[in-house]
């Protein structure tokens, strides 16, 4: 284990009788773009307060490095914050503002690395302003720069890009992931934004209800969830509810709504009983009944319901014949009229495309709505 | 009034064809309108009367009442004023001086804790320090008269003290007069300090306590500055009609205590020494302006947001 890697061991934070951080444990390496990733309320920003030393935690330890920062006030621990409302002193200019950290721990000659610092996020020249004087864009970098000057041992980010539009976003994701490798700080973001944690984190959380449903690399996540609320968190999926039946050599057969599937065991969480049989939407093509298939795909037979053109690709929704809605990506690359509502369709997929998930006992006969709910949240 | 108003109002087809439209016509008037009650009212009841009384105060003091005034520019008014007043002027400024700084440094934790630790007690605690209001201002300052009276429980406790000599007392001293500034005043100075501490984002002292700043230093680097509009607002209201105020002298105090007040209200009521008081109400004014004036200054509100 690397000396500097920021260890949180069985964290838990109750506010009265809400938990919002349950039992939570997690390794963030040192040097990596670790992004925690959930829905408002899942208690990622509350895990990050903890790790800020704004919130005392109920149970367990923070630890960075070997030193234990469980008990460390804000002001002693070696972290530093960028706040989702930037927080600027609004009474201090620019160049006060980014020298505030350094000044508080005696350090001399500031005016260097301010300007250092203002190059860094590309906004010299802007020291005598007041925080008032500058776009929100601008002031996001300014956070940023005043919390960098210290050189934290980590860069703690709350939803530090909220507040922007999307284009502004978009310039500053890569803007943080440029400074991130300039820098080399350990940078634990959190937002809700599923690209943008995928986008730019080395590592990302999926955090729900107070615990990680998931952790590791983006395409590892995406490619694989681990569970029904990661697969419709990150992205779309189509889940249904299936049985094993038995395997053939690495394959596992499944058998849905009487319908018998195959998929690698190796992409299965779980091997036996009730499980989940799950594709991406941008996995499935679509032909026409009698085209050729390749015959060790995937089929479900269905019927359009409803056609959505998005330029880059065409969204299907199809009707299976057990009714439920399954959605299809189609790039569109080839020429041609997207196919109309009505058409009835054959959705296919290569087997090593789907993934299996553990399915509870009583789950199941509402995927109808399950997969048509992007966020999971149907009951 | 209505006429203009029913003009603007009625979109007549050839009113609607004409440069400038009426609508944009009657918003510039706006404005003037809004202001003119007010203006109306400063200009007859302060602008006028202070005209008046620069008028007074330059008139020759051998005249009388009854008599009747000449107006021959004596400036000599002001330097007799000078001459037999000063103490009294210096006495003013320090007392109320004195009970501004006991003012501020009662006001400022009442209105931080009312503002950022009251919770649901705050509404509450804002009532308890508007309650005295609902009494008068001259039965509240009597109550004082009682509560430091030598027989009264104060004077009792310290009294009670080994080494305070039996015949101490508060009342009729510069200590009560400058106590009952304080009390009579403490509500100016908590409100507007109130004001500004309640809006203050309490993310900016994470942030402080983020960048290594300890509890301390964040209030200094961050709170006290962003408070000091409220603190300045605070000050003015206190120390400008504490300056101005008999009250507490005529009632708390003995003639030793006498502020300039006292001898502006005796003057004008019992002396009938018109010249004289008129030429006391301008220099109390110029003290204070001088005062605030050099108070703003090293304040610096340019530093203030």
């Amino acid at each position: 284990m690397n000396t500097d890697d920021l260890v949180l061991e069985n964290v838990t934070k109750r506010f009265g009788s809400v938990t919002a951080v349950d039992d939570l444990s997690v390794t963030v390496p040192q040097g990596s773009f670790f992004a925690l990733l959930g829905a408002s309320g899942c208690g990622k920003t509350t895990t990050l307060r903890m790790v800020a030393g704004l919130e005392e935690l109920t149970e367990g330890t923070i630890r960075l490095g070997d030193k234990d920062i469980t008990e460390l006030r804000p002001y002693r621990r070696p972290v530093n914050t960028v706040f989702q409302s930037y927080a600027l002193f609004p009474h201090l200019n620019i160049e006060d503002n980014v020298a505030f950290g350094l000044r508080q721990r005696g350090v001399r000659n500031t005016a260097t690395k301010v300007a250092e610092m203002l190059e860094l996020v590309q906004l010299p020249g802007f020291a005598k302003r007041k925080p008032a004087q500058l776009s929100g864009g601008q002031q996001q970098r300014i956070a940023l720069a005043r919390a960098l000057v210290n050189e934290p041992q980590v860069l703690l980010l709350d939803e530090p890009l909220g507040a922007l539009d999307l284009k502004l976003r978009r310039q500053m994701q890569i803007e943080l992931k440029r400074i991130q490798t300039e820098v080399g700080i350990t940078f634990l973001h959190v937002t809700h934004d599923q690209e943008e944690a995928m986008w730019m984190a080395d590592t990302v959380a999926v955090m729900n209800d107070g615990r990680i449903e998931q952790l590791g690399a983006p395409t590892e996540i995406y490619e694989f969830p681990a569970s029904p609320f990661v697969s419709n968190f990150l992205g779309q999926s189509n889940l249904f509810a299936a049985e094993v039946s038995g395997t053939n050599g690495a394959d596992l057969l499944l058998t849905s709504h009487g319908e018998r599937f195959a998929a690698p065991s190796a992409r299965a969480h779980s091997t036996d009983g009730r499980v989940w049989l799950g594709v991406r939407p941008e996995k499935v093509r679509l032909a026409l009944p009698g085209e050729d298939t390749p015959a060790t795909h995937n089929q479900v037979h269905g019927v359009l319901t409803d056609t959505c053109y998005a330029g880059v690709s065409t969204e299907y929704l199809l009707r299976t014949p057990w009714g439920q809605e399954m959605s299809v990506f189609s790039a569109n690359a080839a020429a041609g009229e997207p196919l109309s509502p009505g058409t009835e369709v054959v959705a296919h997929w290569y087997p090593p495309h789907s993934f299996v998930l553990d399915r509870r006992l009583g789950e199941g006969d509402e995927i109808a709505q399950y997969s048509a709910d992007p966020l999971g949240v149907a009951p | 009034m209505t006429a203009i108003v029913g003009a603007a109002a009625g979109p007549g087809p050839t009113a609607a064809a004409e440069p400038p439209p009426p609508g944009l016509r009657r918003r510039r008037w706006v404005p003037y309108l809004l202001l003119l009650p007010g203006g109306l009212w400063l200009l007859l009841f302060f602008v006028v009367p202070t005209v008046q009384l620069a008028g007074t105060s330059l008139y020759d003091r051998s005249g009388s009442l009854e008599l009747g005034y000449t107006q021959t520019f004596a400036v000599g008014n002001y330097i007799d004023a000078i001459t037999a007043y000063w103490p009294h002027l210096v006495r003013s400024a320090l007392y109320s001086g004195i009970a501004t700084i006991i003012c501020v440094v009662l006001g400022y934790p009442l209105a931080y804790a009312i503002a950022l630790k009251a919770g649901r007690w705050r509404n509450l605690m804002l009532v308890c320090v508007i309650a005295p209001f609902f009494t008068t201002f001259l039965v509240r300052t009597l109550a004082w008269k009682s509560i430091l009276s030598d027989s009264g429980p104060v004077v009792g406790f310290f009294r009670a003290i080994p080494f305070v000599p039996d015949d101490f007392r508060l009342l009729a001293t510069p200590a009560a007069v400058v106590c009952g500034l304080v009390y009579n005043f403490l509500p100016f100075m908590v409100l507007p300090l109130y004001a500004s501490l309640e809006r203050l984002d309490g993310r900016l002292l994470e942030a402080a306590g983020d960048l290594y700043a300890r509890p301390a230093t964040a209030f200094r680097r961050v709170t006290l500055p962003l408070s000091m509009p409220g603190l300045i607002a605070g000050t003015l209201l206190t120390f400008i009609p504490a300056a101005g105020d008999y009250i507490n002298a005529e009632l708390l105090g003995t003639p030793n205590e006498y502020m300039i007040g006292n001898v502006i209200d005796s003057a004008f009521l019992v002396r009938l020494d018109y010249p004289q008081a008129a030429a006391l109400s301008f220099l109390l004014m110029a003290t204070i302006l001088v005062m605030v004036f050099s108070y703003v200054r090293a304040a610096g509100t340019d530093e203030v947001v």
